[in-house]
């Protein structure tokens, strides 16, 4: 039955990946192609004031400029361009809809041309002319007092201010995150093909293909069947193409106005002008009693957003989950600024206010002259206390005993500068990380045939996931094939229905929508085999019926067997197809959560400040691992963007023109091979009962939780230094 | 009429021996190597992630030395050996590096992975890399935003014949 | 990218001939930088004279014991070659600590000395640079300069130098070989490049049609005490924000001769005769190089955000000084420093 699940099992798609056979959005052909290049504005704020396209258009092989004043139809209504992860608040970005600058960036204009390289030649000769008419702002620092408050889910719970201040121990303090941007390896591309008759296929690089066809469809005014979307391989997004991205609607628009099939790729430096993680300033207040428990937690974010979307995240209410105080409140607030719409990036929320909680739970254990694994021991939470729910499961204690032991903790000595490799002050650090475990409603087709190969299929994206893998996992250990035996189809609009690739949902949703079809499968199967004459299996209820080894057996008697194929003949069934909705039980009595405890060495040169990240171990539990190596990855994956959020990685804008400095990858540093060194991935083994079937509960952000905070602990133990402004550059330790 | 300012380039006609077959072109000079590789010849393999030498992913070998066919103007290469993803492996077998990166899930989305495996090969050719961290050290050009680095040390270790 | 002509030089005079026939247009070799910029319209030249095919690959000694290396020598050929591994190993050092692999065997030598500024302004069209349109103002000075020179800046232009090797070169006191329309000459590494002064886009002392032919090394190849460091915001493919390469020729622990320059610091590679003349002599002690750091970090003067670097060249200085007198230079690949 479990041939494949909980195992190392290779990505299916490998080979196409390693042969350069995977196609992605910008890579599809089609006749007579054409190449649209954005021309993108270079104000944060204000209008158009005249936009000259006739140098362009005279260029040989330009076919047109479209722009605000010159293009088709576009929907009028905010509804129409809410996606279906569109903000509440708000009303969305419109590509080319009037002469309104609300960002640096921003697209004004798409010339189309025969080829690429004229499009981009041409885009130099378009001349704009802004009028800035009000005062413009980027800086979230300088407009902290201006900021509003959102409504968040969590309300207080006792009088965490009083009980602040009269904290025995206190500790209090301001993190500082800055922008973030995904720089996913692939550039944002959509291949629109003109299909005729105003009919389209539409190749885009998203993590939802049927997000983006329900949301062209509205802003097209198009029927369903006029528009499909797909997306068969995605190179990187983590969170940037959970919302349908302007190129999308630049080339649709492009090929309904030349009715022609149009590619549109975006440049690195134009992919800054997507959404972001916010800039973050945390406030983070712990009191404790002197023997080291929590009696109020008090935590405000202070993010970014555009003036014209309300993007908010939840930062603040992880400490609900993971540490028992009598007292607690938790508030979000916003500064709207001339940028455009954050958007989420891998553990959005989690990953900036868990590493400011941690951080500043570090400090609470320094002040309180604890272990920090103590402190948090201590402090350990069994329910989830906004809630006051059990978990599903929650094997974080686990977690830290053998992330512990697996690190060598033991043998730190607590004293900031005390351990030491040569010139090198080493640094040990930990924090815990947390996640939710979520679900949602994804349905899967599974077409049997009868010479015993299936077909999975699904609107589901893999956006470097594994998702074709566990998908075809789960099929082969339910219907009882080989792997090689089953081929995934995803992320086809026209596919059963999914939701956007994100918040680690996609595994388990997946994955139950596979094992439900299948089982209906098995079900008719057995119901063939019975009917079969002198059938071995007859008089063998349903349920203790099995797919194996191409077979149809008795659950525990495999000597009780009917050919997959002898039943399907008898039956005179060429195929068998079903399609199924996954489908969970509704439980309220229970919180649900993944966990993680993070260790992190570092070593930082004394006098000159290089840090280097030598070691860290990642104990995670996050229920059924369905693939140890596509898990293993995800989490590594994780902890590498951990470690550039903690030393590297930060948009830098100058605010005196609201423009982002380093819109490339030369200078917005991520890490490269060199900075990674030592990563240890540890499943805590987390059976889960309650959560689903599988026991699964993803695991596509809870890798980043935690990382930051952990190294930017071991950064202060190897120094004695507290940064709190990242990225913890050396220029900060040198001050 | 246009003027001088938005005139295209006289074509220019080239030579390219791509993964062993000679294709010939006539081309804007401002096509860039990668550019002519994937628009032009139709091999999407080798892949766009900067344009601008900052990321790697567009990794090919022109006469038998890993590049950035990007910032290469392909007027420039004409009469070149250029090697591709897709011409990495000979006789229908996966290159070892190749099945080495599917061992080791040495990648996740996969785009980076052509310039990652072209620039092993290249690696491998130089042969200055003895051990894990000078194989980090010279794959520095390739950036993963996956986070695959480990896996792919591993990967090329493995085809290295190293442990 | 503007539309601009291509055209391939048969030989160094045919270069020469057009560069001098077309006005604006622009040498190719390696095309790393060059066509980087052409794609962020900074550089606009209106033809490119490719000169990647001419026959200055080689790399000779010379009559008194040093080394010729051709201009179109590969970085990374030059890097790996074993004259330049045994007898100038800073320089092979310099070299690997730059760029990327790829970037390295594209890059020739020549056009590593006529890389421009990696200034984030310089870069963008949409902002004022000096030096990308003369006049229209440094954007640096009050915005973000964190990466910007603490040295010879000017009220015009605090960008500064991108180049490893060229630091490396400083320090051996290379040569530099140039061939132009008035016939062929030679010039000293350290007076090749330029400080922005008031004419921040002239970034080197090559006139109009001229061309780099080769480099030239002196005999004296400092292989045995030596160390280029470079510190930088991750551990390798990023730009210095101060590099060091120091060699010196000990007399057991006393100084003969010493050589420190400093990338990343400046508009040009940084060196100082007067702090090196004060180590000549000397003991291989940190006081000494202390003091070497002082001098050479004399008139350093920090912007808004850069100020760290004072410091942090100050501790690289004695500490690469200090790898080099311990003949424990810095590995590139083993990133722990020496």
């Amino acid at each position: 039955m479990n041939a494949y699940v909980g195992t190392p099992t290779s990505r299916v798609d490998g080979r196409a990946k390693v042969t350069g056979a995977a196609k992605y959005a910008g890579e599809f052909a089609a006749d007579g192609l054409l190449h649209g290049f954005v021309v993108v504005a270079t104000i944060p704020r204000g209008r158009i004031a005249r936009l000259d396209a006739s140098e362009a258009l005279k260029v040989k092989g330009v076919l047109d400029v479209l722009t605000h004043a010159h293009r088709p139809p576009l929907a009028d209504k905010d509804e129409a361009w809410k996606d279906e992860v569109a903000p509440e608040e708000g009303s969305p970005f419109r590509p080319l809809y009037d002469d309104s600058i609300k960002f640096n960036g921003q697209p004004i204009a798409l010339v189309v041309a025969e080829d690429w390289e004229t499009a981009k030649f041409a885009a130099t000769l378009v001349h704009v002319e802004y009028r800035e008419e009000q005062a413009f702002a980027t800086d979230l620092e300088a407009g902290r007092s201006k900021a509003i408050e959102v409504k968040q889910p969590l309300k207080p719970r006792g009088d965490a201010a009083k009980a602040l201040a009269g904290a025995a121990v206190r500790h209090e303090a301001d993190y500082v995150l800055p922008t973030e941007h995904h720089n996913p390896m692939e550039l944002y591309a959509s291949t629109v093909v003109w299909d005729g008759n105003g009919r389209l296929t539409v190749y885009d690089k998203t993590q939802g293909v049927q997000n983006v066809q329900k949301f062209l469809c509205s802003v097209f005014d198009k029927k369903v069947n006029d528009i499909r979307v797909l997306s068969p391989y995605v190179g990187g997004a983590f969170g940037s193409g959970l919302r349908p991205q302007y190129q999308v609607v630049l080339a649709t628009l492009a090929a309904l106005a030349l009715k022609r099939s149009v590619r549109v790729v975006l440049t690195r430096q134009q992919m800054y002008g997507l959404g972001h993680r916010p800039a973050t300033i945390e406030r983070v207040g712990l009191g404790a009693k002197p023997e080291g428990t929590l009696n109020a937690v008090v935590h405000e974010a202070t993010a970014v957003t555009s003036r014209y979307e309300d993007f908010a995240r939840n930062d603040t209410g992880w400490a609900e989950q993971l540490y028992k105080s009598a007292n607690s409140r938790y508030s979000h607030k916003l500064v709207r600024l001339d940028v455009s719409t954050p958007c989420d990036m891998r553990a959005p929320g989690a990953a900036s206010g868990v590493c400011a909680l941690e951080c500043a739970m570090d400090e609470l254990a320094v002040a309180l002259k604890l272990d920090p694994i103590e402190l948090r021991l201590k402090c350990y939470s069994d329910r989830d206390q906004s809630e006051d729910l059990p978990y599903t499961s929650k094997q974080l204690r686990e977690c830290y005993a053998r992330g512990a032991e697996a690190f060598g903790w033991s043998s730190r000595n607590p004293t900031p500068r005390a351990m030491r490799d040569g010139k090198e002050l080493v640094g040990w650090g930990m924090a815990t990380g947390v996640w939710e475990a979520l679900q949602m409603p994804v349905a899967v087709r599974i077409v049997l045939t009868a010479n015993g190969h299936a077909e999975v299929s699904c609107a589901a994206s893999d956006i470097g996931t594994g998702t074709y893998t566990i998908v075809a996992q789960v099929a082969a250990d339910t219907l009882g094939l080989p792997i090689e035996n089953i081929s995934v189809k995803l992320a086809d609009s026209t596919l059963p229905q999914a939701p956007v690739e994100g918040g680690s949902w996609m595994a388990a949703s997946s994955a139950h929508a596979v094992l439900g079809a299948a089982e209906d499968i098995r079900q008719d199967l057995a119901r063939l085999a019975r009917a079969m004459p002198s059938s071995p299996l007859a008089g063998v209820g349903a349920a203790d019926v099995i797919l194996v080894d191409g077979t149809i057996a008795k659950n525990g008697d495999k000597t009780r067997a009917i050919s997959i194929a002898d039943a399907m003949r008898h039956g005179k069934l060429e195929r068998i197809e079903k399609q199924k909705l996954n489908h969970f039980a509704e439980d309220k009595s229970h919180a649900r959560n993944t966990h993680s405890a993070v260790f992190a060495e570092v070593k930082v040169d004394e006098q000159l400040g290089v840090i280097r990240v030598t070691r860290i171990v990642s104990a995670v539990a996050a229920g059924r691992i369905l693939n140890t190596k596509t898990g293993r990855s995800q989490i590594m994956g994780g902890v590498v963007w951990g470690i550039g959020m903690a030393l590297h990685e930060e948009t830098m804008i100058d605010h005196r023109f609201g423009r982002i400095m380093n819109a490339n990858i030369a200078e917005y540093h991520i890490p490269v091979n060199a900075d990674i060194r030592d990563i240890d991935v540890i499943f805590v083994e987390e059976r889960d009962d309650h959560i689903n079937r599988l026991g699964v509960k993803g695991l596509g952000e809870i890798g980043i939780v935690g990382v930051p905070a952990a190294i930017a602990n071991a950064v202060y133990h190897a120094t004695g230094k507290r940064i709190r402004r990242f990225p913890i550059t050396l220029d900060k330790l040198l001050a | 009429m246009a003027d001088a300012a938005n005139q295209i380039p006289d074509r220019i006609p080239i030579n390219l021996i791509v993964n062993g077959n000679r294709r010939t072109l006539d081309l804007v000079p401002w096509t860039t190597l990668l550019d002519a590789l994937r628009d032009h010849l139709v091999l999407t393999g080798t892949k766009k992630g900067c344009d601008h030498g900052q990321c790697g992913a567009c990794t090919v070998l022109v006469d038998g030395r890993r590049i950035n066919s990007c910032l290469t103007l392909a007027v420039m290469k004409d009469g070149a050996e250029i090697t591709t993803v897709e011409g990495i492996a000979k006789d229908g077998a996966m290159h070892p590096l190749q099945q080495a990166f599917i061992d080791h899930d040495a990648f996740q989305c996969g785009y980076c992975t052509p310039g990652q495996i072209c620039s092993a090969a290249g690696l491998l050719a130089e042969g200055h890399a003895k051990d894990s961290d000078e194989i980090r050290e010279l794959m520095s050009g390739n950036l993963c935003r996956c986070g695959a680095y480990p896996n792919i040390v591993a990967a090329i270790q493995q085809a290295m014949g190293q442990p | 990218m503007i539309n601009f002509q291509y055209s391939r030089a048969s030989d160094v005079a045919d270069a020469i001939l057009l560069l001098t026939a077309h006005p604006g247009a622009k040498l190719i070799a390696g095309g790393t930088n060059l066509i980087d910029l052409m794609k962020e319209n900074v550089e606009e030249p209106s033809r490119l004279i490719d000169i990647s095919r001419l026959p200055l690959r080689n790399i000779e000694e010379t009559l008194d014991g040093g080394l010729r290396i051709g201009a179109l020598v590969p970085n990374s050929d030059l890097a790996y070659d074993p004259l330049i591994e045994q007898r100038y190993p800073l320089l092979a050092s310099a070299i690997l600590a730059g760029a990327s692999a790829q970037l390295r065997n594209m890059a020739s030598v020549g056009g590593n000395l006529m890389q421009r500024t990696r200034c984030a302004y310089f870069y963008d069209t949409a902002t004022p640079c000096n030096k990308r349109t003369p006049g229209s103002g440094c954007s640096a000075i009050d915005g973000l300069n964190r990466n910007h020179a603490i040295l010879g800046t000017s009220t015009s232009c605090i960008a500064t130098n991108p180049s490893d090797m060229s630091v490396a070169l400083a320090a051996l006191g290379a040569l530099v070989h140039i061939a132009g329309p008035s016939g062929e000459r030679t010039m000293a590494l350290i007076d090749f490049h330029r400080l922005p002064d008031d004419t921040p886009h002239v970034d080197t002392n090559l006139e109009v049609g001229e061309i780099i032919t080769a480099i030239e090394l002196p005999p004296r190849g400092f292989a045995r005490n030596y160390s280029y460091l470079k510190i930088r915001d991750r551990l390798s493919y990023a730009f210095a924000l101060v590099s060091v390469a120091a060699a010196l020729e000990l007399d057991g622990n006393a100084i003969r001769e010493a050589r420190v320059a400093l990338g990343g610091v400046a508009h040009k590679p940084w060196r100082s005769l007067e702090a090196e003349t004060a180590l000549r002599g000397q003991a291989a002690t940190t006081e000494h190089f202390s003091r070497t750091a002082d001098l050479l970090l004399q008139g350093a003067k920090a912007q808004a955000h850069n100020g760290f670097k004072i410091e942090l060249a100050r501790r690289a200085i004695v500490r690469t000084l200090m790898q080099a007198a311990n003949a424990t230079p810095q590995s590139q690949a083993h990133k722990k420093i020496a």
